[in-house]
Formats: C-alpha cells, sequence, structure tokens
C-alpha cells in the first residue's frame, strides 16, 4: 500500500471515528441543526430596526379646526399610534413610565398665530433610545410638513411656503427600495451562526479531547498530526455546512430576502469562512487546554466582536481609528461585506474578490499555525 | 437557630472553595476579570449608530453659484467627506457599489435658475442600502443641512419664512447621542454571558469529574450545595458590573442620573435569575459540552432579543411574550432608567418583580432537579 493511500485510510477511519461521535451526541446535532434554525427564526422575526406604530401623546390644547386638522394627520398615519390629551403634565407622566415615546404639544393660540403666520408646535421626545428618538422626529417631521403643505394647496394663509422649500429632496434607497432592516439583518445573522457553529464547537470537541488526555494517546499511533486536524474538523465542517444551508433557505423563502448574487458565491466564501472559524476554535482549544476557558475565549473573541465589530449593525466607518484597526484582524468584518453584497447587491467582484482573499489568507495561516499547536505538543 | 449557623457556615466554606477554583488559575482570573472592561472600552467606541464619517459622491450638473453653496453645507459639517466629484450619471452606480461613497448627491442642470425664479428646484440623493439604517440616518442628516440651506435661501432672497415651526427638544439625552443609550445596556449584557456560563460550566465539570456525587455524600444539603454554587458567580457578575460602570462614567463620561442602591438592586435581582437560569440548565446537561450548548442556545437569543441592539418594540407580538423570560431583557431597561433617567424603584417595578419571578422559578426547579435527577 503506498504511503498516500495509507495516509488516506487513516484520515478516513478518524472521520469515522469522528461522525459516529458525534452522531451519538445528540447536543452537537443539535448545535448544527437545531440552534442554527432556532436562531434564524428568532433573529429573523425578532430583530428589526425598523419604526411602526410608535406611541405618541398628542396633547392638544387648542379646540380650534386647525388643531383638530393636525391632530388627525397623526391619527391617520401608519407610523404613529396617538394617544389624545388635553394637557401637559398626564403626558410627561406616560413619558416616564415609557409609556409612549413622544410628546406633541399644540399650544393654546396655535390657530390664531398660524392665521399670523408664525406657529409653533413642540415636539419632545424620549432620547434615551437615540437612533429611534432620531427617527421619530424625522416621521414627526415629515407629518407637519405634509399637513402644512395640504394647508398651502387649499390656499389657507398660514400655509404658505410652508412644505415645499425651495430645495426639495428626493430619496432613493439603493438595494433596499422598501428600508426593510430585515434585508440586511438576515444575511448579517449567518455571520453570528456559522461562527458559532464553527468556532465554539471545534473548540469544545478539541478542548475535551486535550483535557481528558485522548489526544495524546492519539499521538502514539500512527497518525500524524495534520491527519489528526483533517479527520477532527471535517465532520464539523459539514455540519456547518448543514447549518449554512438551513440559514439561506430561510432567508430566502420564508424573509424574503433576495439573493442577487451567485449562489456559488455565496457558498464559497461562505465554505472559507467556516474554515477560519473551525481554525481559530482549534487554535484556542490546543492553546488552553481546558474546556471552560476555551469556550469563554471562543465566546469572547468571535461571538460578541462578530456582533458589535463587523459591520453587521454598525457602521465601520464611524469607528475611531484604532478600532477600525482592531476590526481588520476579525474574520467576520470581510465576511459581513460579501454578504451584504452577495445578498443585496449581486456578484460585485470589487468587493468580493479582496474580502474573499483575505478570509483565505486567514484559512491558511489558522490551518498552519493549528499545526503547528498540536505538533509542538508532540515533543 | 444552630442549624442554620452551620447551614450558613456550611455556604460560606463552599463559596470561598468556589471561588478559589474559579479565581486560582491565573488564566480563568484574568478570562473573567478583564474581558469586559475592554469590551466595554472597545464596543463603546463601536457602538453607536450615529455617523461620524460619511463618504458622499457629488454629480454636480449645475455648477452655479448655488449648486457650490449647497455642497459646501455638506462639506462644512465635518461629517460628510466628499471622495469622488462625478460628472456623468453613469459613475453614479460605481461609486455606490464599490462602497467608495455611501450616498451619491445629485444636483441637476437648471437648480440655481429655478432657485432664481422662486421654483422648487429638486436635488437626488442616492444612498447604499446595503445596510438601510446606516443610509437612512445619512440621509436624515443632508435633510437637516438642505433645511438650514432652505432657510437661509429664504432669509437672503426676502422670502417668507415658514408659518408652521417644529420646536424639537429631547429629554434624558439632549444631544440624543446613541453611545450613551448602548453603554449603558452593556452593564448587563457583558455580564450575562459569562456569568452564566461560569454558572453552568462549574456544575458540569464537577458531574463530568465526578467530584459532584462526592459533594452530594458531603453533610451539605443540595440547596446550600446551590447556594454555594451561585454566589461565587454572583460576585464575580457584579464585580464585571462595577468595571462597565467605571468606564461609561470614568472613560465615556456619561452621566450618570440616578442612584447607585437602585442599580445594585436591580443588578443583584438579575445576576440571581442569570444564575438560577444557569443552575437550572447545569442540572438537566450530563456533559461540559452539553452544558456549553445549552447554554449557547439561550445566550444568543437572550443577548440579542433584549432590545441591546435592536428595540423591543420593533419585535412581532409572539416573540416580545417570549422574552418575557429573559431577564436580560428586564435588567437593561432597569440600566438604562436608572442611569439615564434616574428612575426610581417605584418606576422600574415592572421590570423588577418578573425577574423575582424568574430567579424564584429556576431556582426552585434547579435545586429539585438536583434532588431527583437520575444519575
Amino acid at each position: 500500500m503506498s504511503a498516500a493511500a495509507a495516509k488516506l485510510a487513516r484520515v478516513r477511519a478518524l472521520i469515522r471515528k469522528e461522525t459516529r461521535q458525534m452522531v451519538r451526541d445528540p447536543s452537537s446535532i443539535a448545535m448544527g441543526v437545531v440552534l442554527p434554525l432556532i436562531l434564524i427564526l428568532l433573529f429573523g422575526f425578532g430583530l428589526s430596526l425598523d419604526v411602526r406604530d410608535v406611541p405618541i401623546a398628542v396633547v392638544s390644547q387648542d379646540s380650534s379646526a386647525d388643531a383638530q386638522g393636525l391632530t388627525q394627520a397623526f391619527e391617520l398615519s401608519p407610523y404613529f399610534h396617538p394617544l389624545l390629551l388635553r394637557s401637559l403634565a398626564p403626558a410627561q407622566q406616560l413619558l416616564l413610565r415609557g409609556s409612549v415615546d413622544g410628546i406633541l404639544n399644540i399650544p393654546e393660540d396655535f390657530a390664531r398665530r398660524l392665521a399670523q403666520g408664525d406657529a409653533q408646535v413642540q415636539l419632545l421626545v424620549k432620547g434615551s433610545d437615540a437612533n429611534r428618538a432620531r427617527i421619530i422626529e424625522s416621521y414627526v417631521e415629515g407629518a407637519v410638513g405634509h399637513w402644512s403643505a395640504q394647508l398651502s394647496l387649499e390656499g389657507h394663509a398660514g400655509g404658505v411656503a410652508a412644505a415645499f422649500g425651495p430645495v426639495n429632496v428626493q430619496t432613493r434607497l439603493w438595494f433596499n427600495e422598501a428600508d426593510e432592516s430585515r434585508y440586511f439583518l438576515v444575511p448579517g445573522l449567518l455571520v453570528l451562526v456559522m461562527t458559532l457553529i464553527g468556532g465554539l464547537l471545534t473548540a469544545m470537541v478539541m478542548a475535551r479531547e486535550w483535557e481528558r488526555g485522548t489526544l495524546e494517546s492519539l499521538f502514539v499511533t500512527p497518525v500524524r498530526s495534520d491527519e489528526i486536524l483533517i479527520g477532527k474538523t471535517l465532520p464539523y465542517f459539514l455540519l456547518a455546512l448543514a447549518g449554512f444551508v438551513l440559514c439561506v433557505l430561510s432567508a430566502k423563502f420564508l424573509f424574503h430576502v433576495p439573493l442577487r448574487g451567485s449562489l456559488w458565491a455565496l457558498s464559497g466564501v461562505s465554505m472559507l469562512y467556516t474554515l477560519v472559524a473551525l481554525g481559530i476554535g482549534l487554535l484556542i482549544s490546543s492553546a488552553v487546554k481546558n474546556q471552560l476557558v476555551a469556550s469563554q475565549l471562543v465566546a469572547l473573541t468571535t461571538f460578541m466582536p462578530a456582533l458589535m465589530l463587523s459591520g453587521f449593525l454598525f457602521d465601520l466607518r464611524s469607528m475611531p481609528a484604532a478600532v477600525r484597526l482592531i476590526t481588520r484582524v476579525l474574520p467576520a468584518r470581510y465576511y459581513v461585506a460579501v454578504l451584504q453584497n452577495v445578498f443585496l447587491a449581486g456578484d460585485v467582484w470589487a468587493v468580493l474578490l479582496p474580502n474573499a482573499l483575505v478570509l483565505a489568507v486567514m484559512a491558511v495561516v489558522l490551518a498552519l499555525a493549528s499545526r503547528a499547536v498540536t505538533r509542538k505538543r508532540l515533543l | 437557630m444552630g442549624g442554620m449557623l452551620a447551614s450558613l457556615l456550611r455556604i460560606i466554606a463552599l463559596t470561598r472553595k468556589e471561588l478559589l477554583a474559579v479565581l486560582k488559575d491565573r488564566r480563568a482570573r484574568l478570562s473573567l476579570l478583564i474581558p469586559p472592561m475592554i469590551q466595554a472600552l472597545i464596543f463603546g467606541y463601536a457602538a453607536t449608530y450615529d455617523l461620524n464619517r460619511v463618504p458622499y459622491a457629488l454629480l454636480d450638473e449645475d455648477h452655479s453659484a448655488a449648486s457650490r453653496e449647497l455642497a459646501a453645507g455638506l462639506d462644512g459639517t465635518g461629517v460628510f467627506e466628499r471622495v469622488a466629484d462625478l460628472s456623468r450619471s453613469s459613475d453614479m452606480e460605481r461609486s455606490i457599489d464599490s462602497g467608495q461613497a455611501l450616498v451619491v448627491l445629485h444636483i441637476g442642470q437648471n437648480f440655481q435658475r429655478q432657485l432664481l425664479a422662486g421654483r422648487s428646484a429638486d436635488v437626488q440623493l442616492i444612498a447604499d442600502g446595503r445596510n438601510s439604517n446606516t443610509a437612512g440616518t445619512a440621509m436624515g442628516y443632508i435633510s437637516g443641512i438642505i433645511a438650514d440651506f432652505n432657510a437661509q435661501w429664504r432669509a437672503a432672497h426676502g422670502e417668507r419664512a415658514s408659518a408652521l415651526q417644529l420646536v424639537e427638544r429631547a429629554w434624558f439625552n439632549p444631544n440624543l447621542e446613541t453611545r450613551w443609550y448602548m453603554i449603558p445596556g452593556m452593564i448587563g449584557t457583558l455580564t450575562l454571558i459569562q456569568t452564566m456560563m461560569l454558572t453552568v460550566m462549574s456544575v458540569a465539570r464537577e458531574r463530568e469529574e465526578g467530584t459532584f456525587d462526592q459533594l452530594l455524600v458531603t453533610p451539605f444539603r443540595p440547596h446550600e450545595i446551590m447556594v454555594g454554587k451561585a454566589l461565587p458567580s454572583m460576585i464575580v457578575g457584579l464585580i464585571q458590573a462595577t468595571g462597565v460602570l467605571v468606564v461609561a462614567q470614568l472613560w465615556f463620561r456619561i452621566p450618570f442620573a440616578g442612584s447607585y442602591w437602585v442599580l445594585y438592586a436591580g443588578l443583584l435581582l438579575f445576576l440571581l435569575a442569570a444564575v438560577g437560569m444557569g443552575l437550572l440548565l447545569s442540572a438537566i446537561a450530563a456533559t461540559m459540552q452539553q452544558a456549553m450548548l445549552y447554554s449557547m442556545l439561550f445566550i444568543m437569543p437572550f443577548s440579542l432579543l433584549s432590545g441591546f441592539t435592536t428595540p423591543l418594540s420593533a419585535m412581532p407580538g409572539a416573540l416580545q411574550d417570549f422574552t418575557l423570560i429573559n431577564p436580560l431583557r428586564f435588567a437593561i431597561d432597569i440600566t438604562r432608567r436608572v442611569y439615564l433617567e434616574g428612575a426610581g424603584l417605584r418606576l422600574l417595578l415592572p421590570d423588577l418583580w418578573p425577574l423575582a419571578i424568574i430567579a424564584a422559578l429556576t431556582l426552585t426547579a434547579a435545586s429539585w432537579v438536583f434532588r431527583y435527577r437520575p444519575q
């Protein structure tokens, strides 16, 4: 038997052993299949930055027709869920309790001053959640502007030149015309799921072998260290791919996120990222050889950064230079860039190629490093 | 009385042993104490929906004084950075696709002539919707700049100002900085992961190594073992939370509006609930690997569906109900409202009693499983 054939036989035996172990422990299957499914369902439905049905208190201290008209504009708007009040004090209580997100105050002399051309309405928003507050402000600006524009169309004295300023902005949102936050959040979830399956599961498996000393007994067999690595990781690689397929299917058919790029570009880069995640898991577990520490380290170095620093939620360009530098060593950042393109924009090679290249380099470096660490312990 | 004292002494001894077991290893010690503060520091800078660098491309087909003035309004903010001056509308696609520009401002040919004639002039704003939230924020900034431009133009050309003005004011966070909202939310989030994992793994490890059975034959009662396992995790959690709090106040200088007593009362209840969940999971899990998987199965949804990064109010009703079992959801609301709004215990009651119920249920269930679990 040639050396290559023997090598193949050894790897195959290892894979068979590892696969059996995986199949017999339902928790790994749960991790590979059930976890991604639960996560994509929960997050796909649960994560959204869209602001609709804003609970807002409309305090109308003026009973004129104009004030009623403005109040009605809020009642008819799909963005607001207005609560009509007559005085400010109870509205402020509601705001403190968190029952409403803002107060629109229409003062007593509203109609009189509108006729004179210098009316004011006040908006008080709860600023704690600044992102939401800003969106609410812009909705209210829109509703008030729209209402006063209608007034001017109807020839009302107060509405003159109110809404249509000299310069009008027409906005278009490319790749996501309907402005659905789900379109970028669901592809982003792939990163979290793949990171978790790839990194955490491998780290746990290897750390357990180190902790129990079974890896050292494997070292005395004819199996070589690179064969151990292949045999250990291949079953988990396939498990992660199963999770990937589930995620893509639900993104497309359940959440109706468009997949405008090619499937093979998506799969190719996803495999690269899975390899990187596996590599991190292997490296950390070989370095600390302790399940508790390994699992904590993997969660800290992969999951949280993938959530916070990958550009999945927060814009990378607005981070300070030092933090941007940190994001550059994070594989998740490159994967997110690819995912957002392949799903929403298509195969934009100017973005795909450089990011895929970085992931490929990371995969090779991590593979070599894992092999070095595993071999060193043989001595 | 003597029985209770003896029980207390046993609990203290076990807590001490557990703390030593966790903290004796230098790596473990560092991995518990340092990461939350470093994370708070890094994520504190990263976790903001505010934009302070928006690359934009300008397609100015008018080349007039007015169009230059409008563009200068963007350049003057310090936020918008002009990365390209385009000459054809076909160039827009390339600068957006490649990610070079987040928005393109397109000023058409008769811009100035329309304005001088007293008519409305349109400008087009095209944004990269691959992250529609970022794009929306950037477009909101530009709308504000254009509103300023309009007001100035009206004033300079003797036109009447708008008859109806909207005066906006924000409570609790006057400059609407998202960082102020995100960092207090981290006090609970960063604490949950390690506290829960620590609890789950500490029992699972004893079980896997067989020392749990030894513990069961000692004079310890099951509930004493549980308290002994719960206290060290809670102590670690409190220390971690304090670390994040220190970063928020001393580094990011976010003003603390509430009372520390209220904050720590809320945190204690939260940690009790989180540790209770951890103990229940560890009572069910047979191996460390299973314990780890179960805890990730809860920690991930807990940390993402807590209102930390995306608001609870945007979730469908059924999912909002699901978050009622999530201790972090209540903890984040407590920390944010105490921190930013200065809320007292009475306003926080709707958050406090669910935490107490979660803690009571999980701890009771855990002690039942500990006692009756078939080995």
